[in-house]
């Protein structure tokens, strides 16, 4: 007796299903497979030419070889950087934690090149704040950061927190007992820490090092301001050389580059995988979570350790940067005569681009938030309460997009709407809606991980109370789910916004006049010389940065370990 | 009409059986409680007639529409019954008054007779002035009232209840047992209540189905269940009964026999069916044994434990005619038995089991392989 009412919801169930089949196969799979075609049939036509021309061109593998240099080098240097920190905050009572955790997390938060932009300011014979304190090299030597050693020293600085995040989230798991059951059979803590603590933290510890392997691998905002002038190119900088120089022609050139980066990450992925199957890490006991470590009488200067880290890392580039924007023009000594707001008037009133790119970037920054949130919402309700299979084999697909090197699937993007689109006829390219659908596809898994997370810590009944009562599904996720998961789909939101509003990778391939983004018009004024407006612009970004990180701060509390920069 | 009929419900998980066979009818009014220890499918059978989750054999029906078959399934939103569930699952972002609406708004009834009816609904939970509070403003008795209010907003012809009891306070309990079974009174829904807590299905119920292991043991009233057990588990389970091997000798055909108990006569009631056999068991009391002198009839046993309870003992005996059977019994104050003291056991009364299925199955196999009576009796005497 199925009334056709039943048959009704069913059918809203399956259309909404396959909408969402739909919407992250068109986000996550076409792109790869457009990407992966052209790779081996380029133009649509089988040939193995452009794969070869690529292959056995020296050019290539220096850039492979470069990149692969300073990814390992970055990754080195964040994983040491990032695990001390990480033991540190995480298993001892030194104060003031939240505030340092915030100060540490903000690298990450805000844009690589402007990172670089910042790190380039503090050194160099251009340097405001050194010329300050008189210690500015000559005029004419070279800054040192123009180097594979500048690289990977700014890889390490922006990615240390990533580690520092997935360590920290581990050991949030690690029981108490198991470390007083050490202490009790007569274990010191640094005995403890090396017997107990780190083996059982070698999951997260991998996961962190894959996960910053592929990051140092895909950056392209450091190696752009770092490695280009010094002509040490990578092989991100290098597509961007390529296709910015040559234009279309070289697509499927490039899209073999892309094939080659994105094989070098996944191999990263692999490697980690290999790892941690040999051994079962699982922790059986579940408990309190550990009480810190006293430091006693190391405590002061341990402190004192770890803010010497946040200056050095953080203050002192940003100093640098805020000098620089207030100098007249590159090279002038700031004094309180020649200090000026000019650059910041030229870039927000003046300079047409910028302008633009402040409108385009909080427009696709905010238009990318909102419409993931409300993908992920029902996405992560078929993922998790009804575990529909298709979508959980397409959720890893999702990862794809955001796992590997930006550049890969702006590549992909390009090949994809680079001739109109069939039926419809609409070009994208050259157009904001193709730095849309590349910040939607890239960023969709950084927007629905914390929705996931929700759902794992809603009771389910809530959902099936409402279904007794009579409620249909679409009713259901707007009235009872949507309300519940708000606080995990707005925090996702934040870091969809905040992330896109920084970006450079995808836009740096995907703009076109009148579609510029804040990433690249700070980076067309710096490989222009004008590093002065770039540093202004870039202040600005980075005053927005922080201003909604503090934000969040303010207003309720979103369930722990969402927002990376909350302790 | 709102008879609820579950017949020969079938759900597998892989290899593991949830419910085997279930049959369950659930007159119109009827106020039926499932009685089983967690993981004996309890839950799932819930969720079965609910319609959260498919079955994998039978049906089930609700009033005149067959609601669940292989094959055809409709959803819990069409069913139009009430569930009040363990955890109340009252939506933390509405009012009071919101979560009673919900059902009210989603049928599309609209002020002012969806106000009148909210308002009835708090009215008769006793929650009038609650309406604008948060469910995180009220104590667990209250959530769980609001719980019910919502559930009977909507009429439904038939409500669930989850172990509603569960995550509340021992005094409160007593309370809201008064409140859902003047409830029941008040309204005539028909009601399947799932508990654990056999004191509380006994409180409740008209009648009572006993489950264990994914298949229904005994559907019985309350009274009949701890007088007449349909069979060992269920004696074991309902009132702590004593199982033990016994002897028919000698049956009246009207419910009673005579039956020898390690060599005591004993008049027992029995199934008027009951035939004489040297294999039956008997399900035995507490009440039913009292401590008698040296010289009178009785079985000998040995105290292994003397409990004090307040005002009594609880005494437990192994007997000695069949080790393994442990029985137990309670002793007035002042009561000196300690541990290793011989006693000697009247027995006034008993259960003679029917024999199931099970027993005859037991018979068929060659004697060699037959377990003997006693082991029988202490496996049941067990915590199964």
């Amino acid at each position: 007796m199925a009334d056709t009412a039943g048959w009704r919801e069913r059918a809203e169930e399956t259309a909404l299903l396959w909408a969402l089949v739909a919407i992250v196969a068109i986000l996550s799979l076409l792109p790869l497979a457009r990407l992966l075609f052209e790779g081996v049939a380029p133009g649509g036509r089988f040939s193995t030419a452009a794969l070869s021309s690529v292959l056995s061109s020296a050019t290539t593998w220096t850039a492979a070889r470069h990149s692969i240099l300073t990814a390992c080098g970055g990754t080195v240097l964040a994983v040491l950087i990032g695990a001390t920190v990480a033991v540190l905050v995480g298993l001892t009572d030194i104060r003031g934690r939240n505030a340092f955790v915030f100060c540490f997390v903000l690298p990450l938060m805000i844009a690589p090149q402007v990172v670089a932009l910042a790190w380039l300011q503090l050194f160099g014979p251009s340097s405001t704040l050194l010329k300050m304190i008189g210690l500015a090299p000559a005029m004419g030597s070279r800054n040192p950061l123009y180097s594979a050693e500048g690289i990977i020293l700014l890889l390490g600085v922006q990615y240390a927190p990533l580690v520092f995040l997935t360590l920290r989230a581990g050991l949030r798991t690690l029981p108490q007992e198991l470390l007083e059951a050490g202490l009790a059979a007569g274990a010191k803590p640094l005995t403890i820490l090396r017997t107990i603590v780190l083996p059982l933290m070698t999951p997260p510890l991998v996961a962190g090092i894959a996960l910053c392997f592929v990051s140092c691998l895909g950056n392209f905002g450091i190696p752009a301001f770092l490695g280009i002038p010094g002509n040490y190119l990578v092989l991100p900088t290098l597509i961007y050389q390529r296709l910015a120089g040559l234009g279309p022609s070289v697509l499927s050139e490039v899209a073999v580059l892309s094939c080659l980066i994105g094989f070098i990450a996944v191999l990263g992925i692999f490697l980690q995988d290999l790892m941690l199957r040999r051994r079962d890490f699982r922790i059986t006991t579940t408990s309190n979570a550990m009480r810190p470590f006293e430091l006693a009488r190391w405590r002061p200067a341990v402190e004192i350790a770890l803010w010497i880290l946040t200056i050095v890392v953080l203050v002192l580039p940003l100093i640098a940067l805020l000098l620089s924007s207030l100098v007249p023009a590159v090279g002038v000594p700031l004094t309180v005569q020649s200090a000026t707001w000019s650059n910041y008037d030229y870039v927000l009133f003046d300079h047409a681009a910028a302008k633009r790119a402040f409108v385009n970037s909080f427009s696709l920054s905010a238009t990318a938030a909102i419409a993931i949130v409300l993908v992920a919402v029902p996405l992560a309700y078929f993922l998790v309460w009804r575990r529909s299979r298709l979508l959980r084999l397409l959720n890893l697909v999702t990862e794809m997009p955001y796992a590997l090197p930006g550049v890969v699937l702006a590549i992909a993007a390009i090949l994809l709407f680079l001739k109109p689109l069939p039926v419809l006829g609409l070009t994208l390219y050259n157009t904001v809606w193709i730095i849309l659908f590349g910040y939607l596809a890239r960023f969709l898994v950084l927007g629905l991980r914390p929705v996931i997370g929700g759902y794992y810590q809603l009771d389910r009944t809530l959902e099936e109370a409402a279904q007794i009562a009579g409620a249909r599904l679409l009713r259901r996720l707007t009235t009872i789910i949507l309300p519940l998961v708000a606080p995990m789909a707005i925090a996702g939101a934040l870091l969809v916004f905040l992330t896109a509003f920084n970006e450079l990778t995808v836009s740096a391939l995907l703009w076109s006049s009148g579609a510029e983004t804040l990433g690249v018009v700070v980076f067309s004024f710096q490989q222009g010389g004008d590093s002065t407006y770039a540093a202004a612009l870039a202040m600005l970004t980075v005053a927005v940065t922080i201003a909604l990180m503090l934000s969040t701060l303010l207003t309720g509390k979103p369930a722990r370990g969402v927002l990376p920069w909350r302790g | 009409m709102a008879r609820l009929i579950v017949d020969r419900v079938t759900k597998t998980f892989g290899a593991f059986r949830a419910l085997d066979e279930v049959s369950l009818d659930v007159s119109d009014g009827e106020f039926m409680a499932i009685l089983g220890a967690s993981g004996c499918g309890k839950t799932t059978l819930l969720r079965q007639i609910a319609g959260f989750d498919k079955l994998d054999g039978g049906r089930i029906v609700i009033g005149d529409t067959v609601v669940s078959e292989v094959g055809q399934h409709v959803p819990p939103e069409r069913r139009r019954i009430g569930i009040v569930f363990q955890s109340y699952a009252l939506w933390p972002h509405m009012t009071v008054a919101e979560n009673v609406a919900y059902g009210l708004t989603v049928a599309g009834v609209r002020d002012p007779e969806r106000a009148r009816r909210v308002e009835a609904a708090l009215a008769l939970v006793e929650l009038k002035g609650y309406a604008a509070r948060r469910p995180s403003q009220l104590s667990g008795g209250q959530r769980q009232r609001v719980a019910l209010a919502r559930c009977l907003v909507t009429e439904p012809s038939l409500v669930l209840l989850d172990e509603p009891l569960a995550n509340l306070d021992v005094h409160l309990r007593a309370s809201m047992e008064d409140e859902f079974a003047r409830f029941h009174a008040r309204t005539g829904t028909t009601m399947v209540y799932i508990t654990h807590d056999q004191a509380e299905a006994m409180a409740l119920a008209d009648r009572i189905a006993v489950m264990d292991s994914g298949r229904l043991l005994q559907v019985a009233t309350p009274s009949q269940l701890y007088r007449e057990p349909a069979d060992a588990t269920v004696a074991a389970f309902i009132g702590e009964g004593i199982v033990v091997p016994a002897e028919v000798v000698e049956v009246d055909g009207r419910g009673r026999c005579r039956v020898d108990l390690f060599g005591l006569s004993v008049g027992m009631r029995c199934a008027p069916a009951q035939r004489p056999t040297r294999a039956a068991r008997a399900c035995l009391r507490a009440g039913n044994l009292a401590i008698v002198g040296a010289g009178a009839a009785g079985i000998g046993a040995r105290v292994v434990r003397a409990v004090y309870q307040g005002g009594h003992f609880r005494i437990e005996a192994q007997l000695e005619h069949a080790d393994g059977v442990l029985v137990h019994l309670t002793a007035a104050e002042p009561c000196r038995l300690a541990p290793g003291d011989a006693i000697r056991l009247a027995i006034d009364d008993g259960w003679v089991l029917p024999a199931s299925d099970e027993s005859v199955a037991v018979a068929a196999t060659p004697p060699g392989l037959r377990p003997r009576p006693d082991d029988d009796a202490a496996a049941t005497g067990a915590d199964r």
